[in-house]
C-alpha cells in the first residue's frame, strides 16, 4: 500500500513516498536536511524520549479512565506524540498556543498539569488553567475555529511592535486534516497572509477525520495549499520528533522576526480512535494501522539512543517506571477530584454580575432546598 | 404495526423516499461509510451507492450551499448536519439563501431542501455541542421547521418534508433516537403529515401543556403522572414550529383555562415566549392563571453530568410548574374518585 495521499486526479495514487522533511528514519537513523540543521546533545535527546513516553502513558491512563466511566470522553493522541512534543519543545517563553482537544502532548510541554486535562474531560471544570500564564489557550472543541482566534492574537502581537526583539512571541495554531475544509480555517490563512501575521499553522495530518479519509478533504498534499495563500508550506515527518522540532523552530523564528506565517503539515497517523466514542475498525483496514506501527515515533528515538550508545537499559527502565508512577498518581488524583456544586452552573456565564443569573441561582437554590425539606 | 425506534423510523423513511424518488439524495459529513454519527443513514451507502449517498468534506457551509444549488435544479437533497450546533457554520446559506431564493428569484426557482439535524442536551457533549437553536430558524420567513416527537410522526413528517417544495429544517433530538413507538409494517403505508399542524396527543380538561420534540414526550409523561392524581392535563405537541398552529394552541387553552409551555431551549426570547404571546392574544379572557414556561437554565450547558442534568428541563421541573399554575388558578380541584 501507499502511505501517501498525493492525488493529482481521483484514483491516482501519486508518488510512493511523501515529499517530507525527515531527520530521523523509522529505523532510528539520523539523516541531514540542508534547510533544517539540528544539533542535539545526548541529554536533549533523552529528554525528548522521556517526554514522548510520558505523554503516551498519560494518554493511555486517560483512555483507561474513560473506559471505566471516570471520564466522559477522551481524544487520544496515540501515534501523534512526536508531532506534539517536537513542535511543543520548539516553543519559546513568549509564544502562544491555540490547541484543539487532542494536544495533550503540547500541554505537557507548556507545563499544564495533566490533571487539569483529566478534570476537563471528567467534567469537573472547563480546564482550569490560566492561558496567559502557560502560553497555552484552553482546548477548542469546535473544529478549526481556533485558527481565527490564533490569527487575531498574532495580529495583536504584531501591533505590540515587538517583532524582531527578544520579547517577540509567535502564535501557533493546531488543527487536523479535516479542519482544512472548514471556512474559518481558510479565512485564517487569508488574514494571516495579507496581514503578514506572526503565526505558525501546525496541521497534524493524521489521515482521518473520524471516518473520512484525507481524500475527502483534499486532492493535493495539504502543505501545498499554503502557496495559494502566499506563504511557505512544508511537510514534515510527523512521527519524527527531531524533524518536527527543527521545522517548527524555524517557522516560529520566522514569525517572531516579522517574516509572517508558515504552514506545517505534520504527516502522521491517528493510531487510536477519533475519540473514545468511536470505533475505527468500522471504516479502516488493520493493514494500514500495522504499516504505521512500523513508523512509531517513540521506537525510532529509542533505536537512535541505543544505536549511538546514548542510553542504557537502566535509563529506559527508569523512564518507564517514572511514567507508570506518574500515571498511578494521576489516576488517584483524578478520582479524588470533587464534583462541582450544582449552583456553580450560574457562576461563569457573565464576567460581570447579571441580575438574571442571580435570580436563577436563587430560584435553583430554593428548588434544591425543597428536597432537603421534603426529606426531613 | 411494528414497534420501532425513532432512529429506525427515520432510517426506513429515508430509504423508502429514496426508492420512491430517484431525485432524493443524501449529503453530509460522516453519513456514508460511517453511516452517520447517530446511525440514521445505516446501510444506505451500501444500498444506493455514492451517487446518492455522498460523504462531503468537513465543511457545513459548503455542503449546505451545494445542496441548495442541487435543490434549485430539481433534486431533492436531504442534508444531515451532525448536530444543530454545526448549522451555525451554515447559517448564511440557510438564512440568506435557502430561505430567500424563491422570493428573491421571483418564484423562478424553489429550494426543496431538507436539513436533518439533531439538537438536545443530556449526552454530556459540552456547551458547544448541546444547544437547541431551532429558534433561529423558526424566526425566518421562507423556512419551515418541524420537530416531531415520536417515530410515527418522524416518519410522516420526514416524508412531508422531502416532498415539500420549500426548505425544511427537520429537527431531531439526541434523547429521542432510542425512544420507541408504533409504525406500520409497510413504511409506504405511512401518510405524509401536514406540515404546520399541531396535535392534541392527550386530551384533558384542567390544564394545557404545550411542548415539541423531546419536551412533548416529557409532557406526555407528566400528563400520565397527573392523571394518576386525578388531574386531567391536555398535551399539545406542536410538531411544527414554523408554520405555527396557533389555532390548536388557542382552542386547547380556551378549553382548559391555563397553560404551561415546556421547551428545551433557553427561556428569554425562546419558543415559549412566542407560545405565551399566542395564548394571551387568543385566549386572554379564558385564562385563570399566567402562562408559565419551563426551559433550560440560562447558562451554556455544563459538561459535568450532574450539572447538565440540573440545567435541563425535566419531568420534575415541568410537574412543579404545572402544580404552581394550577394553584394560581384558585380552582378547587376535585380529588380523584
Amino acid at each position: 500500500m501507499t502511505i501517501d495521499s498525493v492525488r493529482g486526479a481521483p484514483g491516482d495514487p501519486g508518488p510512493a513516498e511523501p515529499e517530507l522533511v525527515q531527520l530521523l528514519t523509522p529505523e532510528g537513523q539520523r539523516v541531514e536536511h540542508p534547510d533544517y540543521p539540528l544539533e542535539l546533545g545526548a541529554d536533549e535527546v533523552r529528554a525528548l524520549y522521556r517526554d514522548l513516553v510520558t505523554v503516551r502513558r498519560i494518554d493511555l491512563e486517560a483512555v483507561a479512565l474513560t473506559r471505566q466511566g471516570e471520564l466522559g470522553i477522551w481524544a487520544s493522541l496515540l501515534g501523534q506524540e512526536a508531532a506534539q512534543i517536537g513542535s511543543g519543545r520548539a516553543l519559546g517563553e513568549h509564544d502562544m498556543v491555540f490547541p484543539t482537544y487532542r494536544e495533550h502532548g503540547v500541554a505537557w510541554c507548556r507545563d499544564v498539569d495533566p490533571l487539569n486535562l483529566l478534570g476537563l474531560f471528567r467534567g469537573v471544570n472547563h480546564g482550569g488553567w490560566d492561558p496567559a500564564k502557560y502560553g497555552f489557550h484552553l482546548y477548542t472543541i469546535v473544529i478549526g475555529s481556533q485558527t481565527l482566534h490564533a490569527t487575531g492574537y498574532a495580529m495583536g502581537i504584531q501591533r505590540d511592535g515587538v517583532l524582531g526583539t527578544p520579547s517577540a512571541g509567535a502564535t501557533i495554531a493546531y488543527f487536523g486534516d479535516g479542519a482544512t475544509s472548514q471556512g474559518d480555517v481558510n479565512e485564517s490563512f487569508v488574514f494571516a497572509s495579507v496581514f503578514n501575521a506572526p503565526i505558525v499553522f501546525f496541521c497534524q495530518n493524521n489521515q482521518w477525520a473520524i471516518s473520512e479519509p484525507l481524500e475527502k478533504q483534499t486532492r493535493i498534499p495539504l502543505y501545498r495549499r499554503a502557496q495559494g495563500y502566499g506563504f511557505p508550506g512544508v511537510r514534515v515527518d510527523g512521527n519524527d520528533v527531531f524533524a518536527c522540532l527543527a521545522v517548527t523552530r524555524k517557522a516560529l523564528e520566522a514569525a517572531r522576526t516579522g517574516q509572517g506565517p508558515t504552514f506545517i503539515e505534520a504527516y502522521t497517523y491517528r493510531m487510536g480512535a477519533h475519540t473514545t466514542t468511536d470505533d475505527p475498525t468500522r471504516y479502516r483496514l488493520k493493514a494500514e494501522e500495522e504499516a504505521w506501527k512500523l513508523k512509531d515515533p517513540i521506537e525510532r528515538v529509542k533505536a537512535y539512543l541505543v544505536r549511538g550508545d546514548l542510553a542504557d537499559s537502566a535509563f529506559f527502565e527508569e523512564v518507564e517506571a517514572d511514567a507508570k508512577a506518574m500515571a498511578r498518581e494521576l489516576r488517584a488524583a483524578c478520582l479524588a477530584l470533587p464534583d462541582p456544586e450544582p449552583l456553580s452552573i450560574f457562576e461563569n456565564v457573565y464576567a460581570e454580575p447579571h441580575p438574571l443569573m442571580t435570580e436563577e441561582q436563587e430560584q435553583f437554590a430554593a428548588y434544591l432546598a425543597s428536597f432537603e425539606e421534603a426529606s426531613r | 404495526m411494528a414497534t420501532v425506534t425513532y432512529r429506525q423510523a427515520l432510517r426506513d423513511t429515508l430509504r423508502a423516499e429514496m426508492l420512491r424518488d430517484e431525485n432524493v439524495l443524501l449529503m453530509g459529513e460522516e453519513i456514508g461509510l460511517f453511516e452517520g454519527s447517530y446511525k440514521i443513514t445505516e446501510g444506505l451507502l451500501k444500498e444506493f451507492g455514492p451517487r446518492r449517498v455522498r460523504d462531503t468534506p468537513i465543511a457545513e457551509e459548503g455542503f449546505v450551499g451545494a445542496a441548495i444549488g442541487a435543490a434549485m435544479l430539481g433534486l431533492r437533497p436531504v442534508v444531515e448536519i451532525m448536530t444543530i450546533n454545526f448549522s451555525l457554520l451554515a447559517l448564511d446559506q440557510i438564512v440568506n439563501h435557502a430561505a430567500k431564493i424563491y422570493g428573491m428569484f421571483g418564484g423562478q426557482a424553489s429550494v426543496p431542501l431538507v436539513i436533518r439535524t439533531p439538537g438536545g442536551g443530556g449526552q454530556q457533549l459540552g456547551a458547544t455541542h448541546s444547544q437547541n437553536v431551532e429558534l433561529f430558524y423558526a424566526f425566518i420567513p421562507g423556512l419551515k421547521v418541524v420537530a416531531p416527537s415520536t417515530p410515527a410522526e418522524a416518519s410522516a413528517m420526514l416524508k412531508a418534508a422531502i416532498r415539500d417544495d420549500d426548505p425544511v429544517l427537520f429537527l431531531e433530538n439526541l434523547a429521542l433516537y432510542n425512544t420507541k413507538g408504533e409504525l406500520p409494517d409497510a413504511i409506504d403505508a405511512v401518510e405524509p403529515a401536514e406540515i404546520g399542524r399541531a396535535a392534541v396527543t392527550r386530551p384533558g380538561t384542567d390544564i394545557t401543556i404545550i411542548g415539541y420534540s423531546r419536551m412533548a414526550r416529557v409532557a406526555a409523561e407528566v400528563a400520565d403522572t397527573l392523571a394518576a392524581e386525578g388531574i386531567s392535563a391536555e398535551v399539545v405537541d406542536l410538531r411544527s414550529l414554523r408554520p405555527l398552529d396557533r389555532e390548536t394552541i388557542v382552542a386547547s387553552v380556551r378549553r382548559t383555562g391555563c397553560a404551561v409551555v415546556a421547551e428545551d431551549d433557553w427561556l428569554t426570547y425562546g419558543i415559549g415566549a412566542e407560545i405565551a404571546a399566542t395564548v394571551q392574544e387568543g385566549a386572554f379572557d379564558w385564562l385563570d392563571a399566567p402562562v408559565r414556561r419551563v426551559a433550560m437554565a440560562e447558562v451554556p450547558l455544563p459538561y459535568a453530568k450532574s450539572l447538565e442534568t440540573a440545567a435541563l428541563p425535566s419531568a420534575g421541573s415541568l410537574l412543579t410548574a404545572v402544580r404552581a399554575t394550577l394553584a394560581a388558578t384558585g380552582r378547587a380541584l376535585e380529588p380523584a374518585s
